[in-house]
């Protein structure tokens, strides 16, 4: 065959060693091209933050950031996550101190069965990087792709306007 | 069923040459996957009858959004977010841009691109009754080079288009000539984001006659969800032009569009539903396009 394209390290069984930055720190993966970038941070990584909703892009509970961008990780084929630049839930607090948005989640009743939590907080931190001063209605599409069904939202849009309030005030 | 990854290749050759080049070599036997959120969908659903994927996400080449003083060349590789932040597109081709902001959520407007829409080809894609208004024209490549072809025809019915087993869109094309139009777009569904359509349509029309004028002086309507493919009205369109929009034309163009299209039963709505739908969309345009003073 007059292609060759082939990863770093590929094994017999078609695994192939990829790199990527998580949360800061570099870390390396032996791993299918094609499994998803949501079972290669639970499974290899042990980051099982990141939670499986429906698996098929609908509900958002996999959001993660690569390289600043949210995207749902059910989605991502391994390899097109290679040298990229990941933030998940973990990422977010530092030591024992939350974030603003988390602790506004907390306070404001934001997260009640937490499934959906991790993907609302890091769509809010999108929205927060993008647009540093949202308005009620930006908040609402920002967070259009992540499905809560405790909730009902309110508390979650406030958890949001609660963060901004503090980081105001900070 | 779940799909087991080591039954998948994946490749990421990284530039177009590479990519048209394996295409050509090999065709039909690749899969291109830009930002997956179609792809990935039948791939966890294990109804992905590919099992060699060859990435084309982050292509330079597809990703450039290039004007001219008459056209706007979009990447066919460039995202809803891309599509929805520039100026251009926001002004010049608001349909497009309301299409991209409809189109799923956020994340998956940060994955999901132009040309997987078009070549996903669902007959509910947002984004095509806009193309279809816009007269928008496709570049194909291949190893071979270039072809430019009219978007108009490249859906020929369900799932099927005009497209080689070895070539990629690789550019939409815009002309940049509808800034004194009225631009109407809606989607109607169970909620903005994350839902598909049960119908959406993209309209554009400019009146004649003075800033007075109610004279029909072109007009072109698109719908969505209701038959195999996006559907572009030429019928409706040809008889409404040249007439003034009075409440007889906006009552028999309800009637007309109903008839124009072909709408199913499925999960998301009725045959009925649509039906009626669809034709209230097209009497709501006119009626805005009569007051809206965009005249030639």
């Amino acid at each position: 065959m007059s292609h060759s394209f082939e990863y770093r390290g590929k094994d017999d069984r078609g695994k192939c060693e990829l790199s990527l930055t998580v949360n800061g720190k570099p870390a390396t993966v032996r791993v299918f091209p094609m499994e998803r970038l949501l079972d290669v941070l639970r499974g290899e990584l042990g980051l099982t933050g990141t939670k499986e909703g429906c698996g098929e892009g609908e509900c958002g509970s996999c959001s993660v950031l690569m390289n600043g961008e949210l995207v749902n990780s059910c989605l991502i084929p391994a390899l097109q996550a290679a040298d990229t630049n990941l933030t998940t839930i973990e990422g977010l607090a530092e030591g024992p101190q939350l974030s603003a948005l988390q602790a506004a989640f907390l306070e404001c009743g934001g997260a009640q069965c937490g499934i959906c939590t991790p993907g609302m907080i890091l769509a809010s931190c999108h929205l927060l990087n993008k647009k540093p001063e949202p308005s009620l209605e930006d908040i609402r599409e920002g967070l259009s792709g992540n499905l809560c069904r405790c909730t009902g939202y309110m508390q979650i849009f406030e958890a949001v306007v609660q963060a901004l309030r503090r980081r105001a005030i900070a | 069923m779940r799909s087991d990854p080591a039954d998948y290749e994946l490749i990421a050759p990284g530039n177009l040459q590479a990519v048209v080049s394996l295409l050509a070599d090999e065709p039909g036997q690749w899969l291109p996957i830009a930002g997956g959120t179609d792809v990935m969908v039948q791939y966890a659903a294990g109804k992905l009858p590919a099992r060699k994927l060859i990435s084309i996400w982050n292509l330079p080449e597809l990703r450039a959004i290039e004007i001219s003083p008459e056209e706007i060349r979009i990447g066919a590789g460039c995202s809803y977010t891309e599509l929805r932040e520039h100026n251009v597109i926001a002004q010049e081709f608001p349909l497009l841009a309301s299409a991209a902001r409809w189109t799923g959520g956020i994340a998956n407007q940060n994955r999901g691109t132009l040309g997987g829409n078009i070549v996903n080809a669902s007959p509910a894609a947002d984004s095509l009754p806009a193309l279809l208004v816009y007269e928008a024209e496709l570049i194909l490549v291949s190893r071979r080079g270039e072809r430019r072809v009219p978007y108009v025809d490249f859906h020929t019915d369900y799932k099927k288009m005009k497209l080689g087993p070895e070539e990629l869109i690789r550019a939409i094309c815009l002309g940049r000539r509808f800034s004194n139009y009225l631009h109407y777009a809606r989607k109607v569904g169970a909620r903005d984001a994350q839902a598909i359509s049960k119908v959406c349509v993209a309209a554009l029309g400019r009146l004649r006659g003075g800033v007075t004028g109610s004279v029909i002086d072109d007009v072109r309507i698109a719908l969505g969800s209701v038959a195999p493919v996006p559907l572009r009205l030429t019928e409706v369109e040809r008889i409404a032009k040249g007439k003034p929009v009075e409440p007889e034309l906006v009552q028999w163009t309800r009637k007309m569009t109903s008839a124009a299209i072909q709408p199913i039963d499925d999960i998301r709505s009725t045959a009925r539903y649509r039906s009626v739908v669809a034709g209230n969309l097209v009497a709501e345009f006119l009626q805005q396009l009569r007051g809206s003073g965009k005249t030639v």
